[in-house]
């Protein structure tokens, strides 16, 4: 006699609230996501007024904030520092991952691979809503006496260390959100690795697959050194212990009275023993999503599939043996600058192979110009712009000039910015008519794509102007050097461009919610692909499908010559 | 893992030896401590009981040594990377670092 | 199969030939190996960098440790005896052997209270100086572990045991997932104390 409830006997806050389905847990996480990365973005385009007019009151809304914030509208100093640490925090953190991972990777992992449901669906629950108060800590550190955490998402001490209390909430946030992605990585391996569907062999899973599959290595083992470093500077902070604090510190003319006998380094080696594998968490799923849309809107089989496995594999490997490319400038030896500089120079092979890949996929495809295929083009060139500005910073010499400057900001939004959240703009597309049932327009969303493809070039192509002029980042007004002075002007062009970007996402908001209405209602197939997901009704019912899928072949048979359709589901036991 | 009686009565005196040899090893650790040996060889002298006394928790209790490949698998990439971790301080220390 | 049809919840996969409990707790454990793995590395960081470092000997109560590693592992011998039990289907043995697990562990818990509460005594704390921070923060985040596994052992004495009467299969997994766990905190103590206390 079963227990359980079937889902419509279901109260709504368990059907919806405290579901533990991972499709309402996946579209949790992506709409808690979406909002968490507009948020960030807001923080941005504030940060861009004092860039642009530094020490300029912030007209109409600069009255709305507290003394402590801006006085007459003109932004303080702390608090440019607080939105630079948030901005960063909150984008990686609590938008692009939880989006990427939570949100896509939550709702198409067990469709994908022919799953009622993830292994662990109370475990999945549990995921979203310990992620969900960290960011309601976060946001709360905002309102704390001194703001919220100020000395960078990196949080470097001995500045870390004696910063006001929003670092300490900082940390407690963090502990929250790492705790979120080690539950949520053990699910997705265990998951992948035991729930496929009969005939569903590892080198017939969906790239996506792939891609959140080595994610979740990631998150497992390189997320804890990170919790170990917060538990450091925590103890640092709040029992006045000394890990991170050297001896003989004097602040503000006075000698800091603490035990001392600690190292800075410390910190920043944990730190970027997380923080590298964390960037390839951020794009590993970006790539899954751009090859899904490929195969579906090329008519083609991704090119070199298992060259893309291995490489992800290895990438993923890697990835753990290059964090001090980061620390090039703390003073290291030659001899252990070299290892790292090697085996950063060795982990742009598989990410090179992976776009190569890619980029070979459209050759010869019937391409359709739809809007997620639009963004996931886009993503190839935008992504290499990211990829290609990371090897002079990857190699000492170069870097030693264009560390902690604009070129850096530049680089790494370069590869998120335009690159992961353009694969996810197109994720959200080409996936939103299986969730929903209905397409998105396709108007808008050609306008929200030309938009901003241009603005956000726009945005960041200047940074590397400016980096290579030697401007540092985190600077409140970089008028106070002279060398900086000249290349203040692009400073207001690219936040006009910012701001202007803000405007179009509006027909990205709209379409979003204006499709539930007025979006055209779609069977289960509306692009006619292959993968899995494909299979069950848009949207799948609690379940996901009838009995176990059956897998007959690989994920991307399109075009197979003598089949009267230019696409073969996997689970279609007969001819197409 | 079997639910056969008899195997998991063996398995049970597999346990209690265990155990004794636990117990003999950690009274040796903690004699070893007393011969005050330098640092590096007291150090050694440590960590290989420990390594013996992990092992045998590791290969009975938690019954690795008939455990199944996949999980084999994954502990042996974690090892790797935990070894990475360990080297970490190794490469601040003041020898690496360029005064 | 579960009644939302998830297979491999008692009966183990074909091809891995484990549960996915077993495999997910081997997972946790692996980011635990990792979470320690970081705290040991800033004890070497620390040691190595320092002038000077005490021995731990001279600092810190030997005889108290030593019993408590004999209390710890004898708590590892009676977990794994407890999934024995259920492994011969003898449920009383099971929590007779669970039982003694936990009173282990909080006799554990009540030593490492006493040990730091002479610590406080005598004014050392975990600011004191590098050793007794290293010192405390090792072992406290340790003694949470082992609270956390009292919670979870005497979850699985009382309410949870009700499994056993509906699916035995299913329970005794669980029992081998927290020994498993169990196992791992002994683990860690095993080169905590050596560490910390011997050298």
């Amino acid at each position: 006699m079963s227990e359980k409830q079937h889902s419509h006997d279901l109260p709504f806050w368990r059907k919806y609230i405290f579901s533990l389905d991972h499709k309402v847990i996946g579209i949790q996480y992506g709409i808690t996501g979406l909002l968490f990365l507009f948020f960030g973005f807001c923080l941005m385009m504030l940060m861009r007024w004092q860039l642009a007019y530094p020490g300029q009151p912030l007209p109409v809304i600069g009255n709305l904030f507290s003394e402590r914030m801006m006085v007459g509208g003109i932004m303080l100093p702390e608090f440019y520092n607080q939105l630079g640490a948030m901005h960063g925090t909150i984008m990686v953190f609590l938008g692009v991952v939880p989006l990427a991972v939570g949100g896509f990777g939550n709702y198409l992992v067990p469709l994908q691979i022919g799953a009622p449901d993830m292994a662990f669906p109370k475990l999945n629950m549990m995921s979203y809503w310990v992620y969900f108060l960290g960011g309601v800590a976060m946001i709360a550190s905002f309102f704390l006496p001194e703001g919220a955490a100020q000395s960078g998402w990196t949080s470097y001490p001995p500045l870390a260390n004696i910063a006001a209390s929003g670092q300490t909430v900082w940390l407690i946030g963090m502990v929250f959100l790492i705790t979120s992605s080690l539950l949520g990585s053990i699910n997705f391996i265990v998951t992948i690795v035991q729930l496929r569907a009969e005939g569903l062999s590892f080198f017939r899973l969906p790239f996506f697959v792939w891609a959140q599959f080595v994610t979740s290595f990631l998150l497992l083992l390189a997320f804890p050194p990170l919790e170990a470093a917060g538990v450091l500077q925590l103890m640092d902070r709040l029992a006045g212990t000394s890990f991170f604090m050297p001896s003989g510190l004097v602040v503000a003319g006075k000698a800091l009275e603490v035990s001392g006998g600690g190292n800075p380094l410390l910190w920043q080696h944990l730190f970027w023993f997380l923080a590298h594998p964390e960037v390839y968490v951020l794009i590993l799923p970006a790539m899954g999503i751009v090859a899904e849309v490929f195969a579906t809107n090329t008519r083609k089989p991704i090119y070199g599939y298992k060259s893309m496995v291995c490489s992800v594999i290895f990438l993923g490997f890697m990835s753990f043996i290059v964090w001090a490319h980061h620390m090039f400038l703390t003073g290291m030896s030659a001899k252990m600058s070299s290892f790292f500089q090697i085996t950063t120079m060795i982990i742009s092979i598989p990410s090179v192979i992976l776009l190569t890949a890619l980029a070979l996929s459209l050759w010869g495809g019937s391409i359709r110009f739809s809007t997620p295929m639009l963004f996931a083009i886009a993503f190839l060139p935008m992504f290499g712009i990211g990829g290609l500005t990371g090897l002079p910073l990857g190699l000492a010499a170069s870097d030693i000039h264009l560390h902690d400057t604009y070129y850096v900001i530049g680089h790494f939004h370069y590869v998120v910015a335009p690159g992961t959240i353009f694969a996810l703009f197109a994720g959200v597309y080409h996936w939103y008519p299986k969730v929903t049932g209905r397409k998105m327009s396709e108007i808008l969303g050609k306008i929200h794509f030309f938009l901003s493809i241009v603005l956000i070039n726009g945005v960041f192509m200047p940074m590397f102007i400016l980096g290579l002029a030697g401007v540092s980042r985190r600077l409140y007004d970089q008028m106070q050097f002279a060398h900086a002075q000249p290349t203040q002007p692009l400073n207001v062009f690219m936040s006009v461009c910012a701001w202007l970007l803000g405007l179009a996402q509006i027909p990205f908001i709209i379409n979003i919610f204006g499709s539930l209405i007025w979006g055209k209602k779609v069977d289960n197939n509306p692009w006619e692909a292959t993968t899995l997901e494909w299979a069950a009704p848009s949207p799948p019912p609690h379940g996901n499908f009838d009995a176990v899928p059956e897998v007959y072949r690989g994920p991307y048979e399109y075009s197979v010559p003598g089949q009267k359709h230019d696409f073969w589901p996997q689970n279609m036991a007969k001819e197409n | 893992m079997t639910d056969n009686p008899e195997e998991i009565k063996k398995h049970v005196k597999v346990y209690i030896t265990v155990f004794a040899a636990l117990a003999f090893l950690t009274v040796l650790t903690v004699a070893a401590s007393y011969l005050k040996l330098p640092l590096v060889p007291a150090i050694l002298v440590a960590l290989f009981i420990a390594s013996l006394k992990a092992g045998l928790v590791a290969g009975f209790f938690m019954h690795l040594l008939s455990e199944k490949q996949v999980i084999i698998s994954i502990l042996a990439v974690t090892v790797f990377f935990f070894v990475v971790l360990m080297l970490l301080p190794a490469l601040s220390s003041s020898s690496l670092y360029v005064s | 199969m579960s009644d939302n049809g998830i297979r491999y919840i008692s009966k183990p996969h074909p091809v891995t030939g484990v549960t996915n409990s077993k495999l997910g707790i081997w997972c946790f454990l692996a980011s635990e190996v990792m979470l320690f793995g970081g705290l040991f590395s800033a004890y070497v960081l620390l040691r190595a960098s320092a002038p000077s470092w005490p021995h731990g000997s001279d600092l810190l109560n030997v005889p108290l440790a030593t019993l408590n590693t004999l209390v710890l592992i004898t708590s590892s011998v009676t977990m794994v005896m407890a999934w024995a039990s259920l492994a011969l289907k003898d449920f009383s043995k099971y929590k007779r052997y669970m039982a003694a697990t936990i009173l282990l562990a909080l006799v554990f818990l009540a030593v490492k209270s006493v040990e730091y509460a002479h610590k406080f005594e005598h004014h050392h704390f975990p600011s004191t100086n590098t050793f007794y921070a290293i010192y405390f923060t090792l072992t406290g985040l340790h003694g949470l572990h082992v609270l956390g596994g009292v919670v979870v052992n005497t979850y699985f004495l009382f309410p949870g045991s009700a499994l056993w009467k509906k699916d035995p299969e299913q329970f005794k997994g669980r029992i081998e997932c927290a020994g498993l766990y169990w196992h791992f905190v002994d683990l860690v103590w095993i080169f905590l104390f050596p560490v910390l206390y011997l050298l």
